[in-house]
């Protein structure tokens, strides 16, 4: 089972800004935090964190859209990152990848029509013992073979 | 200053500590190849063409960013280095569109001017090129990110220099591209249309929107009567264009030039300079007088306008309500000259040969419209009118010298200053000072004003009444004196914002390169051609003395209001789509 996330309660926005004094430097931070909280990062939270740290929006952007665990668009409600890193690579991450897009109809990046799952690749999860691996949201699945990828996802339907 | 020695090419030099390798080079006579590296901008080391050898170090050293060490010994042309080198530039041309013969910035490129003196004659790469859409968005500006080569030149003077922001990387890898937020158009979000982006960009992937074949047309049509206006600082710029070296002063060349492309009447702006200075003047002692609000800001510069429209609307009752002077002159050529020269406006044409892209903005903006007709039809960047000079097979630095027509080509040397950083508050205060004290001028020169330091600050004794003034260039300095204001601390009564570093001498439109070297040759150039006129104070420019007579009345008068003053429109930080544009 999916190990449940922490059930703090949410900050503000504002409270995670201020919590950095506004720091520009502080920018890849923030948008991890504003992500965390709002799901994805729209124009508005970030046109907003750019009022607060007093940078252009265009930075904002520019940082949002370089790190690709960060999103500008609107994610799904199970989020899966397929390990693309070479142990997992060698190990056939390719043919799980394969099952992913075909199955979800989606390309790394994309969201499901029904908003379900979104894609995307990610480097090392940690566990390359057990290559190829993925995650879905909090919860690390290994040693995949195409049919446990099919199986797996069955049990979010 | 502490020294250090340093061998390159086997030849020993001695430079300060601290000095990157390329300085160091250069000081001992050798040249590194660059691409990405700008003398005034902060080092990036993004294109890695200036790459080096330096002695006990395993990897190739990028020179524009390095500092030297004592002793280093460095190779700048080893089989390693030339290898190198020319992978990194094939690299880069292998995802280059390389319609060089199309291309507007053909003989003056610098990737074309680097892959030449590699001599790259063929690419051992396979070819894969971006195919990004031209962004045609904005009146001013024409972004090609096909021809991007991401040396960031854009970004760093968009944010640093004029503090707006409009453009960044986005994405990464090869999906790496110069935009602005969120996927849209440039003309989607606040940018000033300054143009200084286009004038440090090494290629063509941002320049200015064309508008020499509408120009062509119109001087091809019998049934128009083309006029000209030429703003104070193409006079010292457009000769370099024309293979001339900068700081020099051209004014009747340019001139000439402009009959010999067939223009019926050859006006200045400069003119209409003095005009504005008369309509400001007088704006300036009627706010002192009511104690209206202060400090009083010009409004000359059309990015600047856009600029406080977009980022401090609050502050907009501080512009001076005067026209610029390029939009002062069309609305007197369509309307005083048509009368006077007895010509339909409607068959009037008027270019204008600005040193700004900005003024491609201004033209366009709705409220411009007082003559009845655009006021003004067309805007040519210096680089614009040096194309078709060039076109036209003019011999620019043979012409001989000619003068221009009258009565909107009279003008002083105060209309020549507004030129350069300082020039509109110099010559306002020229005309002020006399109005107010009625006394005459002991020195007409206010030096303080003068030069590209970024913040300049000057007081006037005008017979017991002080008046503080500040001059400022480059919107990133400017935003430092609004600040001032918003806070309470600014106790100037007059100041002198201009968008581009060093004013119109050094605007977005002006020929490139224009480096902060080149801009301080043509302020020289500037305060020459002031010297050298007979007149210099825009109170006694008798074709203005004149407008009033026969057609204004009186400065700030009805007639004034309606063709020469004009208000703002307020805009969002973040539109969401520029209706207006
Ligand atoms: S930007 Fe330079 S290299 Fe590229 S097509 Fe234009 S002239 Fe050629
Ligand atoms: S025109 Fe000026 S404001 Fe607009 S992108 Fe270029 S430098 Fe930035
Ligand atoms: S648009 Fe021009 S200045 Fe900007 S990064 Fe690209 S090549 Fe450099
Ligand atoms: S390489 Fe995939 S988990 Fe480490
Ligand atoms: S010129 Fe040195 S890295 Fe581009």
């Amino acid at each position: 089972m999916p190990v449940k996330s922490s059930t703090e309660p949410k900050k503000s926005l504002r409270q995670v800004i201020a919590e950095h004094n506004s720091d520009p430097g502080a920018l890849l931070d923030i948008l991890r935090d504003a992500q965390e909280i709002h799901g994805y990062l729209s124009a508005a939270v970030m046109e907003e964190i750019a009022d607060e740290l007093d940078i252009p929006v265009s930075r904002v952007y520019g940082v949002a859209t370089f790190y690709t665990l960060l999103a500008t668009k609107p994610k799904g409600e199970h989020i899966i990152r397929v390990c693309e890193s070479p142990p997992c690579h060698i190990r056939g991450a390719v043919n799980i990848l394969e099952t992913l897009k075909e199955v979800l109809g989606v390309n790394p990046g994309e969201t499901t029509e029904d908003k379900k799952f979104t894609l995307e690749l990610t480097s090392c999860l940690g566990v390359c013992g057990v290559a190829p691996a993925m995650m879905i949201g909090d919860q690390v699945y290994g040693n995949l073979t195409p049919e446990r990828v099919k199986e797996i996802l069955k049990t979010y339907a | 200053m502490e020294m250090v020695k340093v061998t390159i090419d086997g030849r020993e030099v001695q430079v300060p500590k601290n000095s990157t390798i390329l300085a160091a080079a250069r000081a001992a006579g050798i040249e590194v190849p660059t691409l990405c590296y700008n003398e005034d901008l902060d080092v990036k080391g993004m294109c890695r063409v200036c790459v080096v050898e330096v002695e006990g170090s395993r990897t190739l050293q990028t020179a524009c960013s390095q500092p030297v060490s004592d002793g280093m010994v460095v190779h700048t042309n080893s089989p390693r280095v030339r290898q190198a080198r020319r992978v990194n530039v094939e690299l880069l041309l292998s995802n280059h569109p390389q319609d060089c013969l199309g291309c507007v910035r053909n003989q003056r490129c610098e990737l074309q001017t680097l892959a030449d003196q590699l001599g790259i004659r063929e690419l051992r790469f396979p070819r894969q090129v971006k195919s990004e859409q031209k962004d045609i968005s904005t009146p001013a500006l024409v972004r090609d990110p096909s021809k991007c080569i991401l040396c960031r030149r854009c970004v760093e003077v968009c944010h640093q220099v004029q503090g707006v922001g409009a453009l960044y990387p986005v994405n990464r890898g090869f999906d790496t591209t110069i935009a602005p937020a969120g996927g849209v158009d440039l003309g989607d979000v606040a940018c000033v249309q300054c143009g200084q982006c286009s004038l440090v960009c090494p290629v063509g992937a941002i320049y200015e929107q064309d508008h020499t074949e509408r120009v062509w047309a119109a001087l091809a049509n019998p049934d128009k009567h083309v006029v000209v206006q030429t703003a104070p600082a193409i006079r010292v710029s457009i000769g370099e264009e024309m293979g001339l070296e900068p700081g020099e002063v051209t004014t009747g060349q340019l001139v000439a030039a402009l009959r010999r492309l067939g223009f019926d009447r050859v006006f200045d702006t400069d003119f209409s300079a003095d005009l504005t200075i008369i309509e400001e003047g007088h704006e300036l002692l009627k706010r002192l007088e009511n104690g209206e609000t202060m400090p009083m800001i010009t409004s000359c510069s059309p990015g600047w306008i856009k600029y406080i429209e977009h980022f401090y609307p609050d502050l907009l009752p501080h512009l001076s309500t005067c026209k610029s002077p390029q939009q002062m002159f069309g609305a007197l050529a369509k309307t005083y000259y048509a009368e006077k020269a007895g010509i339909d406006p409607a068959n009037i044409y008027v270019v204008s040969i600005m040193p700004c892209t900005a003024k491609k903005f201004e033209c366009g903006r709705p409220e411009m419209i007082d003559s009845g007709y655009p006021d003004v039809d067309a805007v040519l960047t210096t680089r614009e009118l040096g194309r078709m000079l060039r076109e036209n097979g003019i011999k620019f630095s043979e012409l001989p010298e000619e003068e221009y027509d009258a009565p909107l080509g009279i003008s002083t040397g105060a209309g020549v200053i507004f030129g350069a950083t300082g020039g509109v508050m110099e010559a306002a205060l020229r005309t002020v000072y006399e109005v107010v004290t009625g006394e005459t001028l002991p020195s007409l020169d206010f030096t303080a004003v003068r030069g590209l330091e970024g913040i300049k600050e000057a007081e006037v004794d005008l017979k017991g009444k002080k008046v503080k003034v500040a001059v400022t260039h480059g919107l990133g300095n400017a935003r430092k004196l609004l600040d001032l204001i918003k806070a309470g601390k600014a106790d100037y009564q007059f100041i002198e914002i201009m968008c581009c570093p060093g004013g119109c001498i050094g605007g977005g439109g002006q020929p490139i390169p224009t480096t902060k070297e080149i801009r301080q040759k043509r302020i020289d150039a500037i305060y020459r051609a002031d010297a050298g006129m007979p007149l210099r104070k825009s109170h006694e420019n008798p074709a203005v003395q004149t407008l009033y007579k026969e057609f204004l009345g009186e400065p700030l008068g009805e007639k004034s209001h309606e063709l020469l003053h004009t208000q703002y429109t307020k805009r969002e930080k973040y539109p969401e789509k520029a209706a207006d544009m």
